[in-house]
Order: C-alpha cells, then sequence, then structure tokens
C-alpha cells in the first residue's frame, strides 16, 4: 500500500484542464480547470445556474466536454458512458435525492454493485456457484457499509419511509459503496435543518478520514463551505472568478459584487 | 424430512399437476374444448409475464408484443413443417418425422431465438428513446411484421399457414401422449422459472433501476444499454416461445391473429395484473382467458364487457389486482414455508 500510495500522489485523482461546454448559443461553462491530488476535499460554489452542475455531470460522463480533457487519475473519460466512468472510480449524488425508490434500502446498495458483478445473464438464471458467492458477497458488504453508517435497522425499509436526512445520509452511502477514488457531492445540505447540516458536517468530514477519498462537494451553505474545504473555487456564468481558501474567497470583490451586485447601482 | 418436503414442494406440486393433467387427457376424461382453454391460459401466462417484464419491471410501455409473438409462431411452425412432415411448397421432410418427438421444444426454442433477434427492433432504439415515443415503436415494429408476413407469398402471406397438425400426428405416432398438454405446462414453468430468476438476482434487478430512476442507475454503474438489450430480447424471445406454442395447438397460422388487438389483450392482463408483479400477471392471465371464454356467448359484446371491466378496475385499483407485489408479500407464510432460493 506504501507504494501505491507514492504513486497515486504524483497523479491527480481528478484533472481537469481548459473544459468548456456549450449549449447551442449557451456556453454553460467555459476554460474550466482544477486539479485535485488524492485524498484531497475541493468546494465549488457559485449563484444558481452558474455551472456547477454542469460541471460535475460533465466529470461523471453525462455530457462530453465541447472542448478540454478530463483525467480521471490520469485516465482520460473522452467518450466513456456514466457506467464506465463510474468504473474509474468516480461516484456521485445529485442536488435532487435520486434513490430507488421502490426497493429496500438494502437493494439500493446490492444494485449499486452492478458493474462490479462476477456473473452475467446466464449464471443469474442457472444460478451457479459463481452467482451464490457473488450475492452473497455484495450482500455481506452491503450490510457491513449499513452498518458502519448506522443505518442497519432500516435494510428492510422503502427510502421513501426515511426522514429526509436519512435519505441524504442513504444516498452519500450508496455512491460510497462504489469504492469511488472521487466522491462528487452535489449540494448535500439541500433542505437540511440547522442540526442536520452540523451533522453532515461531522459525516463528510469522518468519510474523508475514514475512507481514502477524494471529495469535490458543490453547496450553497457558506458555513458547510467554509468548515469543510480549504480549496474553494467560484464560478459564475461559466466563468472561474475567484479561487482559493474561505476567507480568501468571502472577501474577493468579485464573489461579492456575483453574489450580492455591484455597489455602483 | 420436514424441510425436504419444504425444499422440494415447489417442485413435487408442478410435477403432480403436470402429470395429473397429462393424465387426464390421455384418458380424454378432460374434453377437447377445456383442454384448449387450458392451453391458451399457459400461453397468456407466458405472454403476459414476459410482457410484464418490460412493461412492468423495466417501466417502458411496449404494445407490440403480438409482433414478436408472430416471428415465433412462424419461425417454429416453418421449421416443424420444413424438418417432419410432407409439405407442398417445401416437399420431402428433411429428418425422419419419428424425431420430432425429441427435436420438437428445439423448434420452439428456434421460434423464440428469432423472437428474441426481432426484439432487436425495439431494443436499439430504446437506448435513445424512451416513454410515449418507445411505445410508438414498438407499435410501428408490430406493423413491420405483420406486413412482412402479409407479403410473403412462399409462407401463404395474408392467407396463412398449416401443416402443424401433421408434426403433432408425427409426435403421437411415435410416442402416445397428449404432447402440446405436456409441453405448454413445461415451457409456461419454464417461463415462470425464469423470469422469477431473473428479477429476483442483483443483475435482473438493475432493470427496476432502469424503471425506478435511469439516471441514477446509469451513475451508480449499471450498463443501461446492455440491460435494455437483454430486457427488450428476453421478453420478445418469451413471446415467441408462446407464439410457437399458439400456432401449434391451433394448427393454423396467420398473420391477422397478431395485429395490435392481440397485443392489447396481452397489455389488459398485464395492467390487470398489477406492474412488476409476477404472480399478478400470472394470476390475470388465468383470469382473462377464463372470462373470454365465459363471455363467449356474448359473442362481439364481450369487447364491450372486457374494456369496461378494465375502466372499472383502473377507476377502483389503479395498481391492478396484485400492485407490485408477489403472492408471497400478500400471505407472508409462503415465505416461511418455500425457501425459494
Amino acid at each position: 500500500m506504501q507504494t501505491n500510495n507514492t504513486i497515486e500522489e504524483s497523479v491527480p485523482v481528478l484533472e481537469i484542464s481548459d473544459m468548456t461546454q456549450r449549449f447551442g448559443g449557451l456556453t454553460a461553462i467555459a476554460d474550466f480547470s482544477v486539479s485535485l491530488g488524492s485524498n484531497s476535499m475541493a468546494g465549488l460554489i457559485g449563484p444558481n445556474g452558474a455551472g456547477k452542475t454542469t460541471a460535475f455531470n460533465l466529470v461523471s460522463g453525462f455530457y462530453q466536454p465541447t472542448e478540454g480533457e478530463i483525467l480521471i487519475c490520469g485516465k482520460p473519460t473522452a467518450g466513456l458512458k456514466p457506467h464506465k466512468v463510474t468504473a474509474l472510480g468516480v461516484a456521485r449524488t445529485f442536488q435532487n435525492i435520486r434513490l430507488w425508490n421502490q426497493m429496500t434500502v438494502l437493494d439500493n446498495i446490492r444494485v449499486a454493485q452492478h458493474g462490479k458483478l462476477e456473473y452475467g445473464f446466464f449464471q443469474a438464471v442457472l444460478r451457479t456457484g459463481e452467482y451464490f458467492q457473488c450475492e452473497e458477497r455484495i450482500e455481506k458488504e452491503a450490510r457491513e457499509l449499513l452498518e458502519i453508517f448506522e443505518l442497519d435497522k432500516y435494510v428492510d425499509e422503502f427510502p421513501t419511509n426515511l426522514p429526509y436526512g436519512l435519505q441524504r445520509k442513504l444516498e452519500i452511502v450508496r455512491a460510497l459503496s462504489e469504492k469511488p477514488k472521487l466522491l462528487l457531492l452535489d449540494e448535500p445540505a439541500a433542505g437540511l435543518n440547522s442540526a442536520d447540516i452540523q451533522e453532515l458536517i461531522r459525516l463528510i468530514r469522518w468519510i474523508h478520514e475514514t475512507f481514502d477519498v477524494t471529495i469535490w462537494l458543490i453547496e450553497h451553505h457558506m458555513d458547510v463551505m467554509m468548515e469543510l474545504c480549504d480549496d474553494i473555487k467560484v464560478i459564475d456564468f461559466g466563468q472561474t472568478i475567484a479561487e482559493g481558501n474561505a476567507e480568501h474567497v468571502r472577501n474577493h470583490p468579485a464573489v461579492i459584487s456575483a453574489y450580492l451586485g455591484d455597489d455602483n447601482i | 424430512m420436514k424441510s425436504l418436503l419444504q425444499r422440494y414442494s415447489v417442485q413435487l406440486f408442478l410435477v403432480t399437476l403436470g402429470g395429473i393433467i397429462t393424465y387426464l387427457a390421455y384418458q380424454e376424461a378432460i374434453g377437447l374444448y377445456f383442454l384448449s382453454v387450458m392451453m391458451f391460459m399457459g400461453v397468456n401466462i407466458i405472454l403476459s409475464t414476459s410482457l410484464n417484464l418490460v412493461n412492468g419491471n423495466m417501466g417502458e410501455f411496449s404494445c407490440g408484443h403480438a409482433g414478436f409473438m408472430c416471428v415465433g409462431a412462424y419461425v417454429s411452425s416453418i421449421l416443424g413443417v420444413l424438418l417432419f412432415s410432407k409439405d407442398k411448397i417445401f416437399g420431402a421432410p428433411l429428418l425422419d418425422p419419428g424425431l420430432a418427438v425429441y427435436l420438437f421444444p428445439l423448434v420452439i426454442i428456434a421460434g423464440g431465438i428469432a423472437a428474441a433477434l426481432a426484439g432487436l427492433l425495439v431494443a436499439i432504439p430504446s437506448f435513445k428513446t424512451r416513454g410515449d415515443y418507445l411505445a410508438i415503436i414498438t407499435i410501428a415494429a408490430n406493423y413491420i411484421i405483420i406486413s412482412l408476413v402479409e407479403n410473403l407469398g412462399v409462407i401463404g402471406g395474408s392467407r396463412g399457414f398449416m401443416g402443424m397438425k401433421k408434426v403433432i400426428n408425427a409426435m403421437r405416432d411415435t410416442v402416445d401422449l397428449p404432447w402440446m398438454v405436456i409441453w405448454v405446462f413445461i415451457f409456461t414453468v419454464f417461463t415462470i422459472w425464469l423470469l422469477r430468476r431473473y428479477n429476483t438476482s442483483t443483475f435482473g434487478k438493475g432493470v427496476s433501476a432502469i424503471c425506478q430512476d435511469e439516471v441514477a442507475a446509469e451513475i451508480m454503474s449499471v450498463n443501461t444499454n446492455k440491460m435494455k438489450a437483454i430486457t427488450f430480447m428476453l421478453s420478445s424471445g418469451l413471446a415467441g416461445v408462446a407464439g410457437g406454442l399458439f400456432a401449434y395447438i391451433i394448427g393454423y397460422v396467420n398473420p391477422g391473429s397478431f395485429n395490435i388487438l392481440k397485443s392489447t389483450e396481452v397489455l389488459v392482463m398485464v395492467y390487470l395484473g398489477g406492474m412488476a408483479s409476477l404472480s399478478g400477471a400470472v394470476m390475470s392471465a388465468m383470469f382473462f382467458t377464463i372470462l373470454l371464454e365465459v363471455l363467449r356467448p356474448l359473442q362481439i359484446w364481450k369487447w364491450v364487457i372486457i374494456p369496461l371491466i378494465l375502466i372499472i378496475v383502473m377507476q377502483f385499483r389503479p395498481e391492478g389486482i396484485m400492485g407490485n407485489r408477489e403472492l408471497s408479500d400478500v400471505f407472508p407464510w409462503m415465505k416461511r414455508f418455500y425457501r425459494f432460493k
């Protein structure tokens, strides 16, 4: 493991260079570059419609960038379908929770292992030894993971029956079950109350310390950002307008004008 | 001893049931009419469970199921007649008619495989489209298949194709058993067995993930295109098997019997039974077959009564008889008794 770490540290987990995405005449994101080292935590903020989620959609393979290149651990994602990008080690959550609501909590985690199944259609139908081994392993791992996050008492529950905060948590756990190298969290605090937000901050920090994972975070709640990330990027109308630590970003004139408008009205 | 009985109770039940039906058919204790109703029930179960895979589990709306049935019916009919019987178009049988008994299931499966390949006609567009647009594509696929058969003069065109009775007779001459009853029963059980195993595996649950949130499925490492292709091909392949059996039961096929009305009939069975419920699809197929026969004296009026029943069901129980639950969810003791693997 020691030798692996040294190699990984030299190659950034995520490297985006001059990424531009245009939808017809609209430039959603322009000349965006970022480099995230292994086991780091970075943030992305900006007003509504700034292009934050577009950036995440580009990284997770939903769109192919009009220009520029995305490297995950040194491997280009160009031309890859999202499930292939996931196989490279990217997992994400969504702004509006996207759990599979008619599946139990356990199944939500199990189906997320679909890309790592060691059997195909015929083994599933014939119930071969590989099938049972693989299913057993997946179920065991899923239960362990749910137990770590104290969701084990809800294994047979449907996600819709869980409180909102736990649904958020479950979505993060589902993303983590992919064993990602890069975890993209799209507004994890959206819709949570202040007590839940404190809990979430602790959770994200704990995940970052416990799992060997790089976290990239979109968030509107500035206190979450300020507490968690030391490297924040601010975008507005697709342009990168500021970058740096929390204090620097908060006092940056371009950021203030983007959020609050110019003072020379 | 109890655990052994528990483990094999389903198999024991099925073997007994199959045995009793076969015996009664052999002794001609069941009339020919009741026998054919029972066989159509089997065919309808295969049709409704296989369509339920696409419309219920995957959440797409396919309304061209009869088209794939048509492919299976024609391919297995032609293959059977070509191989085992003397025909005025295809000439002398290619194989000894005595082999028909043994090769009959392969003939039906060949029809299923051909229908599965025809399923690609819908599977490939489904990579890019879904919902209403895909529904229109499935209707188009149904029409394409029907028109193709209607315009192929070699296989009878719209007049239809026959000669399958000779194959059945050849089978009976070799070993005197009610073969169609046996094979319809075996293929019906096979279909339910196949779909149950597919649906309960993590692999097959990827299909439900596509239904519930396709974006999340793709992001959470489900290869959605591959799953759609497999599911559509499995569904249409089973429809082809049902078509092959249907052709051999009647002994005559014509493209008119696989039109959009037939597809609608299967849709009614699926929606009556409840989406994504395998046991619901089985029960509603049985119920629907019986209903059709009970209402037969009403003649054309039954096509007023049956849609009316559907309207009433949709009004008061829009999720269908079973909803998305299985029989074992309704009766929990079944789960305890049958330890399904």
